[in-house]
């Protein structure tokens, strides 16, 4: 290759008809652009260059897959009464969503366009397939909480959202990146909003009493309890969760304004 | 008598936007104006009521435990239940996309007015969360099914008609900026959701 390249230069150094006109740095620059043509080096950008930093840090907060992009909000809400289903719920997102994001990525070039949501559809359907049963395997007692979610995940706005916005048109790395940024910014607003609920519905956190613990009279209770504090009923209940996602938006959209509907 | 109970119970107690919030992605993009609302919720009615009875079919006969019974004493003890995801969401798509073509072919004008919506609901949770739930409730013959799927997709067009009502009306209100558009629409969804509640434990 290197010779190939080396005679082509001579060449054009050779040829006095052809660079009679340039001076010596246009010459150069010919060399250069040859030299650059024949060995086909792209640049190669780095496996966690600032473009793909980008990727996994902008649903955090700036292009939120929940709050921004409206995707993915059916599951957030009926299964954040408690933290733990809101977490295993997160990790079984992330995985299905990075999963099926390098597999569309791979094979983007070889599906037909008509049919592609079906093939989309199978693919994921798979994996969460997959992800039930290891759940039901291993965490048996949340896999019965989460119930009806997990194939839901299968029609989870974000997975299919992610698939037709990026994978479709990008290469497996930065899709893979681009799953678990979109996993991680739709698990943040899950974890937020599971807390709130779990703290103020019930006092708990993970199941861990955290501010006390309630006795059948004031006597009997510790913590807070003790003082007369009663837990907020209302937030166990599944409209809470629409409110509590709603004061995240207001919050999140008085610190960004760029994020202001018109 | 069992009937209009699952129907009522299906539309206002067990809402599938209110109660289970399910296709919520759709019912916030689409419930800007009334009319685009109304197309979708018939969609969505439409295509419930065709895909829960015919996934009911499929289980019963392929999917349940015991449901080969059928085919032989010998396949009686096979249980397929684990591919219930992937047959599911394929008859879905499959409906989906026959639906599009006939559709397409003989209601253009209705095809028209549809447009993107038609396909955009192969993805919409409603559809398979009634499937799912269809599947959970084990119900003993396929009218029941179809009872189910047809108040399920009316629960879910009242709910999408309300908010887009609610939502022409206060374009004209004093929303704070932060809050316009999706927040507000976050917080009436669980204002009315909170008032949905209050059919709980009705019994016809």
């Amino acid at each position: 290759m290197l010779q190939i390249i080396n005679i082509m230069a001579q060449e054009i150094k050779n040829k006095p008809e052809q660079t009679a006109g340039l001076t010596q740095n246009e010459k150069e620059a010919r060399k250069q652009e040859m030299v650059l043509f024949l060995s086909n080096t792209e640049e190669r950008e780095s496996l966690f260059s600032k473009a793909n930093r980008k990727l996994v840090t902008d649903p955090l907060n700036d292009d939120n897959p929940i709050t921004v992009q409206v995707l993915g909000i059916c599951s957030a809400l009926a299964i954040t009464v408690q933290l733990e289903p809101a977490v295993v719920m997160a990790i079984a997102v992330t995985a299905v969503l990075a999963a099926s994001n390098v597999i569309v990525s791979l094979l983007r070039n070889m599906i037909p366009n008509r049919i592609r949501i079906i093939v989309q559809l199978v693919i994921v359907a798979g994996l969460v397939a997959l992800v039930d049963q290891i759940l039901r395997a291993y965490a048996y007692d949340v896999s019965k909480q989460l119930s009806v979610f997990i194939g839901l995940i299968i029609t989870n706005c974000i997975v299919m959202g992610r698939l037709e916005a990026f994978a479709l048109g990008n290469r497996p790395w930065k899709s893979f990146l681009d799953g678990i940024g979109n996993a991680a910014g739709y698990g943040l607003i899950l974890i937020i909003v599971a807390f709130f609920r779990e703290l103020l519905g019930s006092g708990k956190l993970f199941g861990y009493e955290i501010l006390g613990h309630k006795g059948a009279t004031l006597a009997e209770s510790s913590g807070l309890y003790a003082y007369g504090y009663e837990n907020n009923g209302l937030m166990l209940l599944s409209p809470m969760a629409l409110i509590v996602v709603g004061i995240i938006i207001w919050a999140q959209r008085s610190r960004n304004r760029k994020l202001i509907e018109a | 008598m069992d009937y209009i109970n699952l129907f009522v119970r299906s539309v206002f107690i067990e809402n599938m936007i209110f109660a289970y919030f399910l296709g919520m992605c759709s019912y916030l993009a689409v419930s800007k104006t009334v009319k685009t609302a109304v197309g979708l919720g018939a969609a969505v009615i439409f295509v419930l009521s065709i895909t829960v009875p015919l996934n009911f079919l499929l289980d019963t006969y392929l999917l349940q435990p015991g449901a080969l019974a059928w085919l032989g004493a010998e396949y009686a003890s096979i249980d397929l239940s684990f591919l219930s995801f992937i047959m599911f969401i394929a008859v879905i798509a499959a409906m989906v996309q026959l639906v599009e073509m006939v559709v397409e072919k003989f209601a253009p004008a209705l095809y028209g007015s549809l447009g993107i919506f038609l396909p955009l609901i192969a993805v919409n949770c409603a559809i398979l969360g009634g499937a799912l739930f269809m599947q959970q409730k084990a119900f003993s013959w396929i009218g029941e099914a179809v009872v189910y799927g047809v108040g399920s997709g009316v629960g879910w067009f009242l709910a999408i008609l309300a908010i887009a009502a609610i939502r022409e009306k206060i374009t004209y209100s004093n929303v704070p900026a932060p809050l316009k558009g999706l927040g507000i629409t976050f917080i009436i969804t669980g204002l009315m959701a909170i008032g949905f509640m209050s059919f709980m434990g009705i019994k016809i």
